[in-house]
């Protein structure tokens, strides 16, 4: 690659005009390339690749923060234990459980309200950006805050606004539910929260892929006597076939990561049922936090990192066969 | 005369046409603004009527002494104090993104219109790191960098570099002819010159995406924070309002000023840069 401007240069250079001037440039781009890159890639060195080696190395050993003896090596004892032994297994096993139930849920459900949202908002008629702002407005609020404001709205007894709501529209005979605690709806009223938070982002990115959707398909459909069904499944979904699937996997992707919500209602007073909902960041968050216990915590971070490499090669090869 | 009456009834057909999708925009919006209208209310409720079913909406109640609670509730130096923690999420969101924008635009040029040695390798790297989720190295970055729990910068440094912004100012910047750029070159500009004269310039709207990106995930940062920070006056605002919220007893009127405290300035950014939040959110499905 180096080499190609220089055989390039003299060729497409004038006669007359000597051939070092174009190799000083070239001399100038060897140092200039480097140098402009080197700030960013030496802090992702530092902050992303290396800390991703040692995730791998430190699994391997029994780390620990502060201990004065040096950590021995385990193999993949700890791989072993966080799938296999009772006391470990259990928590991960189910964790592990709750980011899929997450995924299965969110995924589809947030997909599908984003684009119900974005072709709601479609249409510019007068008003319409107000709706698209309150519709986007969550996504601006830090998740930490959302779960916060829905703690006190999902609060049980008479007391949350939710509870008060179902109590007054069923005349008394339902209310008193604690969402948050119990092992039934504590899941779903994370996801609740969490489909409300993120749906404005979703939606944005599929309002321009509508956009995006030539006019005369939609005017060719009508003249054909296509009904609306008929226009959405035949001219609508094929035009952001690629979008809706880039939306669906990174939403997936993004149910993988689920900490701060759960961490937030737990730790902070929310009164969340820590065992119908712990994430698997939350659980390597805790092994490394509350027990100190760095070499599972990366062995979780890994079997974590192996999960969205496999979703985004799989993302990868479902996007290019939609193109192909 | 004659015009203006025939196009009446047909504006008023369109109008009416549109009834329906008002109603069901109206019906969602409430639903969507129902726990913003919450915070908000119960921000100014006493603190009897915050977990009260409706109670909270009644106005001849409200007030403002949340808001004075807060400022004297975080006022000391064991509880930390509440402009500190605005100082710290201010001073993190505009270094990460300032730094971020400088370093990444710059690592892109390099990588898409000069030629080096190591050029692909490099590109090839960020490529990989880019599906290398922050969640998976958060706990062995808390275990390396345990030197520097507890500060300012390490709150800042992790986050400038991105390989998600280079790979989005690099799709920008490869877009450009380089016949622009080119032309600059055989007039003598250096590359750093063509870079921020000309390049630079041209990718306005690869900066204010990239830009709304790292704001929106900076300004709401939890994890990290969580892993790193204990000092009271150098918490950031979400992670302080889940420690104020922890508090026995929990004064939730008070929890929910400091809400409206931490979310109004974000709104205002959202609202003054309102387009370039949506072209910037729509623009980072560029990878599908």
């Amino acid at each position: 690659m180096t080499t190609t401007p220089g055989l390039a240069a003299p060729a497409s250079a004038p006669e007359d005009v000597p051939v070092a001037p174009p190799r000083r440039g070239l001399r100038r781009d060897g140092l200039a390339g480097p140098l402009m890159a080197g700030p960013a890639v030496l802090l992702l060195v530092l902050f992303v690749a290396v800390p991703f080696f040692a995730a791998v190395g430190f699994s391997f050993y029994n780390v620990r923060l502060g201990d004065p003896r040096d950590p021995t090596f385990m193999g993949l004892t700890q791989y072993a234990r966080i799938f296999t032994d009772p006391d470990v297994s259990s928590r991960f096993l189910s964790a592990l459980l709750h980011n899929l139930v997450f995924a299965a849920v969110v995924v589809p459900v947030q997909t599908a309200l984003a684009l119900a949202l974005a072709m709601l908002v479609q249409k510019s008629i007068p008003g319409i950006g107000i709706f698209r702002s309150v519709y986007f407005l969550p996504v601006v609020f830090p998740i930490a805050l959302v779960a916060l404001i829905w703690r006190l709205i999902l609060a049980r007894g008479d007391d949350g606004l939710l509870n008060a709501l179902l109590g007054f529209f069923s005349g008394g005979a339902f209310g008193g539910q604690d969402w948050l605690g119990s092992e039934l709806t504590a899941l779903a009223s994370v996801i609740v929260l969490s489909i409300w938070q993120g749906v404005g982002f979703q939606m944005v990115i599929l309002l321009a892929a509508l956009q995006q959707v030539p006019a005369d398909l939609y005017e060719a459909a009508r003249l054909d006597r296509a009904n609306a069904w008929q226009r959405f499944v035949h001219v609508t979904l094929p035009g952001i076939n690629t979008t809706l699937v880039f939306v669906a996997l990174y939403t997936m992707i993004l149910s993988l990561r689920v900490f701060d919500q759960i961490y937030v209602l737990a730790r902070s007073g929310g009164g969340l049922n820590e065992d119908a909902t712990r994430t698997v960041m939350f659980e390597a968050v805790t092994s490394a936090f509350d027990e100190n216990n760095i070499g599972r915590a990366s062995a979780i971070s890994v079997v974590f990192f192996v999960i969205v490499v496999v979703l985004s090669l799989v993302q990868r090869r479902a996007t290019r066969e939609r193109e192909d | 005369m004659t015009q203006t009456g025939s196009a009446a009834p047909a504006d008023r057909r369109r109008r009416r046409a549109h009834v329906p999708r008002y109603a069901v925009l109206v019906v969602t919006s409430i639903l969507f603004f129902a726990p913003v209208a919450y915070m908000a209310a119960a921000s100014l409720a006493p603190a009897s009527r915050t977990l009260a079913g409706f109670e909270v909406f009644d106005p001849r109640e409200w007030g403002l002494h949340n808001y004075t609670g807060v400022a004297s509730s975080l006022s000391s130096d064991s509880t930390g104090h509440l402009w500190r923690f605005f100082f710290v999420s201010f001073t993190v969101t505009v270094s990460v993104v300032g730094l971020g924008l400088v370093v990444n635009s710059m690592a892109a040029f390099a990588l898409s219109r000069l030629s080096w040695r190591g050029r692909n390798l490099v590109l090839l790297g960020i490529l990989l790191l880019l599906i290398v989720p922050f969640e998976a190295v958060a706990v062995p970055m808390f275990y390396l960098y345990n030197d520097a729990r507890n500060t300012l910068w390490i709150q800042i440094a992790p986050f400038i570099g991105n390989a998600l912004s280079i790979f989005l100012f690099y799709s920008f910047f490869s877009g450009i002819p380089r016949s622009i750029d080119e032309a600059a070159r055989m007039d003598g500009a250096g590359p750093l010159r063509v870079f921020w004269q000309i390049i630079a310039p041209m990718s306005k709207p690869a900066y204010a995406s990239v830009a709304v990106l790292t704001f929106l995930t900076q300004w709401g940062a939890f994890l990290w924070p969580v892993l790193m920070i204990s000092e009271p006056n150098l918490r950031p605002l979400p992670l302080q309002i889940s420690v104020f919220a922890g508090q026995l007893p929990p004064a939730w009127g008070e929890v929910m000023a400091f809400g409206v405290l931490l979310v109004v300035p974000v709104v205002v950014v959202f609202l003054v840069f309102q387009r370039w939040f949506i072209e910037g959110v729509a623009s980072s499905a560029v990878k599908g």
